[in-house]
């Protein structure tokens, strides 16, 4: 009788299993199904022309540097706040810090805000210093958003690192500040993880950008003016009724989809590498 | 030179302390701020009004919260209940069954499940989960149905969040030791008797833990739920009736509003709901999976 039970249970386990993995096969198989036949050269390399929105020519240019400009403006600014954060919890303060895990506690809260929270706080705060919807606007709502992903996974991969190496530093005789420029060279491949994965939610994220950054046809050449975005591209073409801007937005769909995979398996590559050189 | 690098030491150590610091004001900062966008229309109108009106007419002054209210929390549940079963049994799987080599194909698997972003799901959605709806699902229930429903909102959610309830349960499976699975195994329990009554039975709180976190996850998730739910304001009595979620709402009229203070901070008032929820419900899961990690770290 448990033998049976067993059985059942395990096939309705694999069954499971084979659900989640047919569903991700099944999204990114309708979205390569429904965009390849829109896809062309025309879609990477061109701005939306006259009459985009309406079937005419053009491309998806602005949205794919607008969400360049965005998400490298929002990793400058992350960056330079994460990396200091996460080598000061991990080795300026003691190892069972009751401040440490308040900040850790506090990221973890960050990171599950909804993303139009973020947006709404930041529209907010761009109004009170009297910013339109522009890049910067953009880059600051989605350092928002990206900073606690940053932190955190890269704190997850700090924490890895065994306490020999800043140990033998300071006994070497050397001072934390520059204990931690070593270690730090040590934890780039941990580094480049986080950021692939922050890059990756924040390149992909529409409610953001929704109010902060605007849109526009063209791509933005100061901070000040609005910026389109690839997420937002494709709902708006989506909102279309000319089927032929439909396809299009499947197409987009493919860009960023294509974007998103090469990301997620380069942090992938990356952290590998990273386990491989820990002992 | 010795001064130097002291100077620089220093000056390190303070200024890593003020991100530190600043890290944790954000959230306050954050909270705060949409609380007062949202205190003029508190001050308006009693809050349990708010929350349990079913009036929404925002040109007459009429801002009753309950459509969206009852839609996130119906969207959440439809998609928490198709979720849970499924990422229990393959995080059970993953953890006691499947081979090293499954085990190492699944991780990608679930990284990109989560990495795909929101749009995608949206796009997704209305192209397979709405026409199978509208066309297969509903007739047999309804008379018509636009296939936007809320079932169509719970769908894609729950794929949305299986990747999240997956990495958080498989972390509490393996945080059982294996002291207790294995007395049980050589006992002559088969494996999924030792599952049932040694794995589950520990886990219980990290389950429920990792639900709730799921839970507000899915209340704040906008872009999916808006492209597939129909974004009508009603209550919806069934899950094939058109809803309207909190995030869509603030989605959709934020940004055009502004001409109107009232909107304006009746819209900031669902974020400050959100924001109020999330954190609330974020923090006491949070609290009670760092619990579990600990108590079995030796």
């Amino acid at each position: 009788m448990k033998y049976l039970e067993e059985k059942i249970f395990k096939v309705i386990m694999i069954c499971a299993a084979m659900i989640i993995l047919s569903v991700l096969v099944y999204i990114i198989g309708t979205i390569f199904y429904r965009g390849l036949p829109a896809l062309n050269l025309d879609m990477i390399t061109k701005l939306p022309g006259g009459g985009f929105y309406l079937g005419k020519e053009g491309g998806v240019l602005n949205a794919i540097v607008g969400s360049l400009y965005i998400i490298l403006g929002s990793l400058v600014i992350s960056i330079a706040i994460s990396v200091p954060l996460v080598l000061y919890i991990n080795f300026y303060l003691p190892a069972k810090s009751v401040f440490a895990s308040l900040i850790r506690f506090s990221l973890d809260i960050l990171f599950g805000i909804p993303s139009i929270v973020y947006g709404a706080f930041g529209f907010a705060l761009m109004v009170y210093l009297g910013i339109r919807a522009s890049l910067i606007g953009g880059i600051l709502t989605v350092a928002m958003l990206i900073m606690p992903i940053m932190m955190r996974s890269f704190d997850e991969i700090t924490r890895l690192l065994s306490r020999d190496l800043p140990d033998a530093l300071l006994s070497l005789g050397a001072t934390k500040y520059e204990m931690v420029k070593v270690i730090l060279r040590q934890l780039l491949p941990g580094l480049v993880t986080a950021i692939l994965l922050a890059i990756g939610r924040g390149i992909g994220d529409a409610a953001t950008v929704l109010f902060t950054a605007g849109y526009t046809d063209n791509i933005p050449a100061a901070l000040n003016q609005p910026a389109a975005t690839l997420p937002l591209s494709i709902f708006f073409q989506l909102g279309s009724p000319v089927e032929e801007v439909q396809n299009r937005a499947y197409a987009s769909a493919i860009i960023l989809t294509v974007i998103i995979l090469i990301l997620s398996f380069s942090a992938r590559y990356f952290s590998s590498k990273f386990s491989k050189n820990k002992i | 030179m010795r001064l130097l690098r002291a100077v620089k030491d220093k000056t390190a150590r303070h200024l890593m302390l003020g991100i530190a610091i600043f890290t944790i004001l954000f959230l306050l900062v954050m909270g705060l701020s949409l609380f007062f966008k949202a205190l003029p229309i508190m001050k308006e109108k009693n809050l349990w009004v708010l929350l349990t009106s079913a009036q929404w007419k925002p040109f007459k002054g009429d801002f009753g919260f309950l459509p969206f209210i009852l839609s996130t929390f119906y969207v959440s549940l439809i998609a928490i209940i198709i979720a849970l079963p499924f990422s229990i049994l393959t995080s059970i799987y993953l953890n006691s069954y499947a081979s090293k080599n499954v085990q190492r194909l699944f991780e990608p698997v679930v990284d990109l499940l989560s990495g795909i972003p929101p749009i995608i799901y949206g796009v997704w959605g209305t192209l397979t989960i709405v026409p199978l709806i509208a066309n297969k699902i509903a007739p047999k229930f309804v008379e018509y149905s636009t296939g936007y429903t809320v079932l169509a909102g719970g769908v894609v959610l729950a794929v949305m969040i299986i990747p999240l309830l997956i990495s958080i349960m498989v972390e509490v499976f393996r945080s059982i030791p294996k002291e207790m699975t294995d007395a049980s195994l050589s006992m002559g329990a088969t494996k999924w008797q030792t599952v049932k009554r040694v794995i589950l039975r520990k886990s219980v709180s990290g389950i429920i833990a990792a639900t709730v976190l799921a839970l507000s996850r899915a209340f704040g998730e906008t872009m999916a739920v808006l492209m597939v739910c129909g974004n009508i304001t009603q209550i919806p009595h069934s899950v094939f009736d058109a809803c309207y979620p909190l995030p869509a709402l603030i989605a959709n009229n934020y940004g055009e509003m502004l001409s109107m203070p009232s909107y304006e901070s009746a819209l900031m008032f669902s974020a400050f709901l959100l924001f109020i929820i999330v954190v609330l419900f974020n923090g006491l899961s949070r609290f009670a999976l760092n619990q579990i990690e600990r108590r079995y770290q030796f």
